[in-house]
């Protein structure tokens, strides 16, 4: 993870993540990562392959209709935007959404 | 002035003030307006949101106690989109680039997003198109609700003008108040057309865009009599159309002057004249027409008319009303024949993608049988106090015919452990309307006490066209030669098996159509009762023996325009002031 740049509040952070849960960024995963990502004051932004959405709302999140298994670029830009992607880092691969990977029990 | 062809589908001239109304199942035709009403329609979907959310967060909380966490998920779900600042701003945006209506942009920015997720290969996540498609409900209840209210609480006469017409906005129809129908889609045979007949008031659709040449309040005309509308007529049509009127009601009056004659054609054969009813207090107007008896008891009604499923008491009460009028008359209860529209298609997630195949009517009955079970109970309780029949709509074949009786037996013995009288030897029959049916017909009436044909649906299967739909119903013909042949096996095999046969599709109503019928070998016709007294006025104009002329003359001949142009010539000769 680099800070490509570095004045002194406006800091972007970039970093891929992978969906890891084996439903994929379905409805209530969506919702998790919007809730999560509004509390930070930056600009978070997600790529695919095709786009770039506003990870804030809820619609363009569940439109990437990422699966279990896709990648994701995270950016965030503004004064928090480490705390904003390490947070989400964690949720997306570490807590998975609190949802089973694939071939776990559910 | 505009006037506007459509189809008439029901008689009689009805003036008024329309009622212009939204159906929410329907895509929400595009409605230009004015740029400089924009900012009203902005606003109408700002508080559509606003209403919407507070809605949700009062069903949210009211979720607290419950320990289901999904449900509590969903709701959460649909909040954050409804608080979605670009999904508000998506409509916001479309309202003031194209002004157009708020309720056309709510609806077709929704269903963009809608059909992005069914396009997703992934199954969990193309199912959420199911949670989109809801939120765009919502939102449209929000914006056309009060105007639903309107039908169900009116408190002066009016003509309904509407898109397309569903089934639970007639159920809530306050009869005392309409007075007519106009809509822009529909065909001779589509519920619109079914309702207006049976409660006798005139109806013209398929009239493609009448509702956008109209706004609530406008007056208009429905000539139900030559599949005319107009808007906002000058003096001169009103006085015109108000000296037609007139004379529209004196011919009435002299076709009811029969209404005491029988049946019966010159020669002396007797056709017994049924009524199709869809609600009980339509049973009075069947007697008042000259009826012996409800050849087909729609209670579909009963189903659409409130939220809640009707309880066995609902059922009961609604049978009990019709037959306590019609006392020892015949009543044919048919169970419920919904499906391929809201009412089933609202209980699944995920809509039918083909529902006039899918899992209708019968069909539908025999996987829900706690719902099926509880009409049945009713129907034999009623059957104690009059003449009742049970009639299974839809069978398309032979095992599915054995699996609802064997349904109508359990209740049967559920009836005896608990004591409860009925009649045991209830007859119990079929409507045929699949082509399935008709082709094994001779099997079926082996296990049946009646068959009723229900040209309709078996126009509709044996041609493969939708009704319904505008740019293929002049295919729809119940007389094409594919459909009589069914028909005339299903009479013949009726006869061989000694049951009773009856006809209740539109075919039995339509005065051109009613020689071949008689000619078939048909004796009972079942029909929209304010059609009675004209069916009768032919019966007795014609013999026996014309009608099997026409009828042999018709099987001969192979293309429907053929047919029907002889028919209507047949009719003519016999009966020239009908026509």
């Amino acid at each position: 993870m680099q800070p490509e740049d570095q004045t002194l509040d406006q800091v972007v952070f970039e970093l891929e993540i992978q969906i890891k849960n084996a439903d994929g960024l379905h409805m209530r995963p969506a919702m998790q990562f919007v809730d999560l990502a509004s509390k930070f004051e930056s600009e978070i932004v997600v790529s695919n392959d095709q786009t770039s959405v506003d990870g804030k709302s809820i619609m363009q999140m569940s439109m990437l209709a990422a699966t279990c298994g896709t990648k994701l670029k995270v950016r965030a830009e503004g004064p928090d935007a480490k705390e904003a992607i390490d947070a989400l880092r964690e949720l997306v691969e570490v807590k998975k959404f609190d949802e089973p990977a694939p071939g776990e029990k559910k | 002035m505009e006037i506007k062809k459509g189809i008439a589908v029901s008689p009689g001239i009805s003036i008024g003030k329309c009622l212009v109304i939204d159906a929410e199942d329907y895509r929400i035709p595009r409605r230009s307006i004015k740029p400089s009403q924009r900012m009203m329609e902005i606003q109408r979907a700002r508080n559509a949101f606003r209403s919407a959310i507070k809605e949700l967060a009062a069903l949210e909380s009211q979720q607290e106690e419950a320990e289901q966490r999904n449900i509590k998920d969903i709701f959460a779900v649909h909040l954050r989109f409804l608080r979605d600042r670009s999904l508000r701003k998506r409509i916001t945006d479309m309202i003031h680039a194209e002004s157009v209506t708020a309720e056309f942009a709510v609806s077709t920015t929704l269903r963009e997003i809608t059909s992005h997720f069914t396009r997703v290969k992934d199954a969990y996540i193309s199912e959420r198109a199911a949670d989109i498609y809801d939120i765009e409900r919502r939102l449209l209840r929000q914006l056309l609700g009060g105007k639903r209210e309107d039908i169900e609480h009116l408190t002066e006469e009016v003509i309904v003008v509407a898109r397309q017409i569903s089934p639970t906005q007639t159920a809530g129809f306050n009869r005392d108040f309409v007075k007519g129908i106009a809509s822009d889609a529909g065909g001779r045979t589509g519920h619109a057309a079914i309702v207006a007949r049976s409660l006798g008031i005139p109806a013209v659709v398929g009239l493609e865009d009448f509702t956008e040449a109209v706004g609530g309040g406008n007056t208009v005309i429905i000539d139900g009599n030559r599949g005319i509308v107009i808007a906002e007529p000058d003096q001169d049509t009103i006085a015109e159309y108000e000296t037609y009127l007139q004379e529209f009601l004196q011919m009435e009056q002299r076709l009811d002057a029969i209404r005491e004659k029988p049946a019966v054609t010159r020669d002396g054969v007797r056709i017994t004249l049924l009524g199709n009813i869809e609600f009980p207090d339509e049973a009075q107007l069947v007697l008042e027409k000259g009826g012996e008896g409800i050849g087909l008891y729609r209670t579909e009604f009963l189903y659409l008319g409130s939220e809640q499923e009707p309880t066995e008491q609902d059922h009961y009460e609604a049978y009990a009303e019709t037959i306590n009028v019609l006392k020892d008359r015949p009543v044919i209860i048919r169970t419920m024949d919904l499906g391929a529209d809201k009412y089933t298609q609202d209980k699944r997630f995920v809509r039918e993608p083909n529902p006039f195949l899918g899992l209708r009517s019968i069909r539908f009955c025999l996987r829900n049988l706690t719902m099926f079970k509880t009409q049945l109970r009713a129907i034999l309780r009623a059957s104690t106090l009059g003449d009742v029949k049970i009639m299974f709509p839809l069978i398309s074949n032979i095992q599915e015919l054995m699996q609802t009786k064997l349904i109508l037996r359990d209740v049967m013995e559920d009836l005896d452990d608990e004591s409860i009288s009925y009649n045991r030897d209830i007859d119990v029959g079929i409507m045929v309307e699949t082509p399935s049916a008709a082709l094994t017909s001779a099997t079926l009436a082996r296990d049946v006490d009646f068959f009723s044909i229900g040209t309709n649906d078996l126009t509709q299967y044996t041609l493969a066209v939708d009704r319904g739909n505008e740019m293929v119903s002049t295919l729809y013909s119940p007389v094409d030669p594919a459909v009589l042949r069914l028909i005339r096996t299903v009479i013949q095999d009726a006869h061989k098996e000694q049951i009773d046969l009856s006809v209740c599709g539109e075919v039995a109503s339509e005065p051109e159509h009613i020689m071949l019928m008689i000619g078939l070998g048909v004796r009972k016709l079942s029909l929209a009762p304010p059609m009675i007294p004209e069916i009768k006025q032919i019966i007795r104009s014609v013999t026996v023996e014309d009608c099997n002329a026409v009828a042999r003359k018709v099987l001969s001949m192979n293309s429907e325009r053929q047919i029907s142009t002889y028919l209507r010539n047949a009719a003519r000769e016999v009966l020239p002031e009908a026509f």
